[in-house]
């Protein structure tokens, strides 16, 4: 279907997503452009408003629901994963969103994040990850940078951060994806593509913020060095990148390597083709996490890294109780409590 | 030798130990419903290590199992046994004190060789069946392991498994003590072992072969018969508390026609509720096993969100995880049932062993003003009516409401008269419809009359709305820092909890006159002992009076005036005196705690005891 005829399905507009709440994140703040680019997509994926429940955590990201003219809960830090997962069990007919953070996702909720993931329910996980804690005003988060200087970590950050893509893939998600705030379109995309797949599509957000940890990501999305720095994978495609497209990703003896398209020695027919099905290379991308200081470093990939559906909790869930109900017959309440051995007195 | 006439009791106390590996549980369970099929009255009390398996034959491995049947009203499993029936040198060390003087041990011979003496630390020369220090009991020993390697000697199974099956010796042996017929032993053995028909013979070969030792070796000189109790007429069966409070689930789900949402995680003792529930999935029910105690609740809360019954349940260090989800639950004003199954805490505590020390965590364990309604079970049938009513109320009033269970109660059983569904009441749901939207808008904290909020249901259109932990404007449910809203929120909240005392039952004194010298005041599962202990008082002409909650927030209406009739109230807890603490706070009512905190439940003379004491008599 076209993006038109699922509007019309939809039949809601962006602007009938805006609540009459006042958005209060800082002026400048990344979660505008999500918010922007969320409210955009939701009304073309042909779903009814009413069916949509928003479900956030703590932090910045997680007021999102307050902004977005549907169902939607703001609860407790860390457990939003959680509350999403009782609630699409219950409700398989909803479509989930959660807005989580690098701090609510990967700190205190890091449990429940892994557990969604391994049981993949038919959810949409958004993680915003700006390497900082915004509302508690700027102290490090699990994927804040060693040696990153904030409010809790004046002489430098000593914990090795979080790759969440890779814990992502190390916990089986079924559907793994990055974007960013700067890139509009290429949310957009992303987003879609989380929407349409059947089970826990977990999609990373660089998301800037602007007061604690300013242009963190800016590298990939700058026009000086964003060929360089970024990779946009799409699947069947060739690993191209840098200015004029002219380097590109081998895939040789089990490992990558960055070679010069412009030398004559290799050609785009030599290069790792993606397949967003293949996991062992999905973990192999998800792994070009390099600090982009180190010279020879790979470039940090955006886009679908991986995507192959697997059954959902919920549909096994609800498959299983309808399987009872087939060997046993739907049930007798009156014969429940009697149970196996009553006895009469008269 | 003259062929002794079976007697006639009236009530006995049997107590069977063993090794947690001889299958002590077994025995007691396939007993109880012996006897409950002779229609006997019963109270019954499993005594089990929390190692699956301590080394065989230490104390620290024994596992036992009391029962107390009679032919008129039990209410409790019995303070001490009459019967002890052991199986090893180990159980026989750990049980003896809990034998009257005077009374009957059955012994199994071969549990008492040297190595099971080393491993009871009772040195080899002082083997209590040989040393004289059990003349004051009627001893009995039995070769109860030759006698079933004897009878499976032909069975072509091996050593370990013919030793398995010695537990259905003593099942045998004390059928026959008691007049009970195998049947139902039988069909358990065979519905049990289906599948594997060597077992299933040797079982039921071993069974009988026990029975039969009772009947043709004229060793034994005990037995009876225990007439029927006077209990009411109707359809009876035997249930634990566990199993009441998991069917009580159900029986709610099917009559608010609200699917059950169960997520918790495995903890002693609350594990058999979900275990139970795991096997209704015909009924719809949802069993989730989350990832840890703050997932289970959190998926209870996200379940009723969505318009599911949502219920959570653990057992102390499990509870204390739960809070700040307990919080939020307060604050969304969502429908949540949350089962404590109590045991002996803090931190790990004694996790087999029962305790009611968590009454002032359910009242104030939450940061905040945070209260909510709490219920608390005093048998275990009574688990089916109060998780029924703690459903009803969080439906009904869209709150979280804690229910209280313990380990006595809720591995204990008792007959049970169990309702027709038809005679259950229906429930009262409070959910949005369209009608609700007032000028294009849904206000989710509009209140009723009782300032219970609706219930919207994520898929009702034009009810589109935004609830969180966040403190709420009334009515709008927006975010608001304003000082006066915060302030009202508070109290609005608190009413709301309230206000649910007019619509639960006026406190009933259980036995007694509504004024006197003593008041006996209990909560939860004391409630048998305490109604023992009166009737014991009572054969004695000391007449006192018993009331017992089951609404423990908010307290019948009437309550305060109940307080007033007596001199004395005396407030026999599991815990330090948390009931005392809230009674002296509330009513202003000096009273006297009786407190014990030994992991086990209190024993009928100890209250007996304290009234007396009381009394000066």
């Amino acid at each position: 279907m076209s993006i038109q005829e699922l509007e019309n399905i939809s039949s809601f507009t962006s602007k009938e997503l805006v609540t009459d709440q006042e958005v209060r994140w800082c002026p400048g703040c990344g979660d505008y452009s999500i918010l922007k680019q969320v409210q955009t997509v939701v009304p073309q994926l042909g779903l009814k408003r009413e069916n949509i429940v928003f479900v956030s955590g703590i932090g910045c990201s997680s007021r999102f629901p307050y902004y977005m003219e549907t169902y939607g809960m703001h609860s407790i830090h860390g457990r939003a994963t959680a509350i999403a997962s009782g609630l699409k069990i219950a409700r398989p007919d909803l479509s989930v969103w959660v807005v989580t953070g690098d701090g609510d996702a990967l700190s205190i909720g890091g449990n429940h994040f892994i557990h969604l993931l391994r049981r993949n329910l038919d959810l949409n996980l958004l993680l915003f990850n700006n390497q900082i804690y915004g509302l508690t005003k700027g102290q490090y988060s699990p994927t804040s940078v060693e040696g990153q200087i904030t409010k809790s970590s004046p002489m430098g950050v000593l914990d090795h951060p979080f790759n969440p893509l890779a814990l992502a893939l190390g916990a089986d998600a079924s559907f793994v994806a990055r974007s960013m705030d700067r890139d509009p379109k290429h949310l957009q995309t992303s987003l879609h593509r989380a929407a349409a797949f059947k089970g826990t599509s977990f999609l990373e957000i660089y998301q800037n913020c602007n007061v604690f940890n300013d242009g963190a990501f800016f590298i990939y999305s700058d026009k000086e060095t964003k060929m360089e720095e970024a990779i946009f994978v799409e699947h069947g495609q060739a690993l191209v990148f840098g200015e004029n497209k002219n380097k590109g990703i081998r895939f040789a003896n089990g490992q990558p390597e960055i070679v010069n398209l412009d030398e004559g020695k290799f050609s785009v027919d030599d290069l790792w083709i993606h397949d967003e099905t293949d996991r062992y290379k999905a973990s192999v991308l998800s792994r070009f996490y390099d600090d982009p200081a180190h010279a020879g470093h790979l470039p940090r990939v955006f886009g679908v890294i991986y995507a192959k559906e697997r059954a959902s909790y919920e549909q096994a869930v609800h498959e299983q109780l309808a399987a009872s109900k087939t060997l046993f017959g739907d049930g007798d309440l009156d014969k429940l409590l009697r149970g196996k051995q009553a006895w009469e007195i008269k | 030798m003259i062929k002794k006439e079976r007697s006639s009791i009236d009530d006995v106390v049997i107590r069977l130990a063993g090794d947690s590996g001889d299958g002590i549980q077994l025995i007691g369970s396939e007993f109880t419903i012996a006897t409950a099929l002779a229609q006997n009255d019963i109270g019954t009390f499993p005594d089990f290590p929390a190692e699956i398996r301590a080394p065989a034959g230490t104390l620290a491995g024994v596992s036992g199992f009391q029962i107390h049947f009679g032919s008129h009203d039990i209410y409790t499993p019995g303070d001490y046994s009459d019967v002890l029936i052991v199986m090893n040198a180990a159980a026989l060390k750990k049980n003896l004190s809990n034998l009257k003087k005077n009374g009957i041990i059955i012994a199994n011979e071969d549990g008492f060789d040297a190595k099971n003496l080393r491993l009871a630390n009772i040195a080899d020369h002082e083997n209590p069946l040989k040393n004289q220090s059990l003349d004051g009991y009627k001893l009995y020993i039995i070769p109860i392991t030759k006698l079933v390697k004897e009878a499976l000697k032909n069975s072509g199974l091996g050593t370990k498994e013919i030793d398995r099956s010695k537990n259905m010796f003593v099942l045998g042996l004390i059928c026959w003590m008691y007049d009970r017929s195998l049947n139902s032993s039988i069909e358990e053995l065979k519905r049990k072992f289906a599948n594997k028909p060597e077992i299933l013979s040797a079982n039921l070969n071993v069974l009988q072969a026990g029975f039969n030792y009772g009947e043709t070796a004229e060793i034994i000189e005990e037995k009876y018969t225990v007439a029927p109790a006077p209990m009411e007429a109707g359809t009876y069966r035997g249930i634990t508390g566990n199993t009441a409070t998991a069917l009580g689930l159900v029986a709610a789900s099917v009559k608010s026609k609200l699917q059950l949402f169960y997520g918790t995680y495995p903890i002693t003792p609350a594990s058999d509720i979900l275990h139970e529930l795991s096997k209704h999935k015909n009924f719809g029910v949802i069993t989730y096993q989350a990832e840890d105690e703050i997932a289970a609740i959190s998926s209870a809360i996200g379940a009723s969100y969505g318009g599911l019954m949502g219920v959570t349940a653990s057992s102390g260090p499990g509870i204390d995880l739960k809070s700040e989800a307990l919080g939020l639950a307060i604050m969304l004003e969502l429908p949540l049932v949350i089962i404590n199954v109590q045991r002996a805490g803090p931190s790990t505590g004694m996790p087999t062993k029962t305790e009611q020390a968590d009454l002032l965590l359910s009242f104030f364990g939450r940061h905040g003003e945070a209260p909510m309604p709490i219920l608390a079970a005093n048998s275990p049938a009574d688990c089916f009516d109060t998780i029924y009513e703690a459903a009803r109320i969080a439906l009904e009033y869209m709150t979280p409401v804690y229910f209280l269970s313990d380990a006595y109660i809720a591995n204990g059983s008792e007959p049970w008269k169990f309702p027709n569904s038809n005679n259950l009441k229906g429930f009262n749901l409070n959910i949005a419809t369209e009608k609700d939207i007032t000028e294009n808008k849904f206000y989710p904290y509009l209140r009723n009359e009782n300032l219970v909020r609706k219930w919207a249901l994520p898929g009702t259109p034009g009810l589109e709305n935004r609830i969180g932990g966040i403190e709420k404007e009334d009515i709008t449910g927006n975010i608001s820092y304003d000082p006066n809203n915060h302030e009202k929120m508070v109290h609005i909240r608190a009413n709301k909890v309230e206000k649910i005392a007019s619509s639960i039952p006026l406190q009933q004194l259980d036995s007694g006159p509504a004024q006197g010298k003593i008041l006996i005041l209990g909560w939860g599962s004391t409630y048998g002992i305490i109604k023992t202990a009166c009737l014991e008082l009572a054969k004695e002409n000391i007449i006192v009076s018993h009331a017992h909650l089951k609404y423990l927030n908010p307290f019948p209406s009437n309550f305060g005036e109940i307080l007033e009739g007596f001199e004395t109230v005396l407030i026999p807890e599991m815990n330090m005196g948390q009931l005392s603490l809230l009674i002296k706070n509330k009513y202003l009512k000096p009273v006297v705690g009786l407190n014990k905190i030994k992991g086990l439940p209190f024993s009928t003379h100890e209250i007996v005891d304290k009234v007396k004491s009381l009394l000066s008599v």
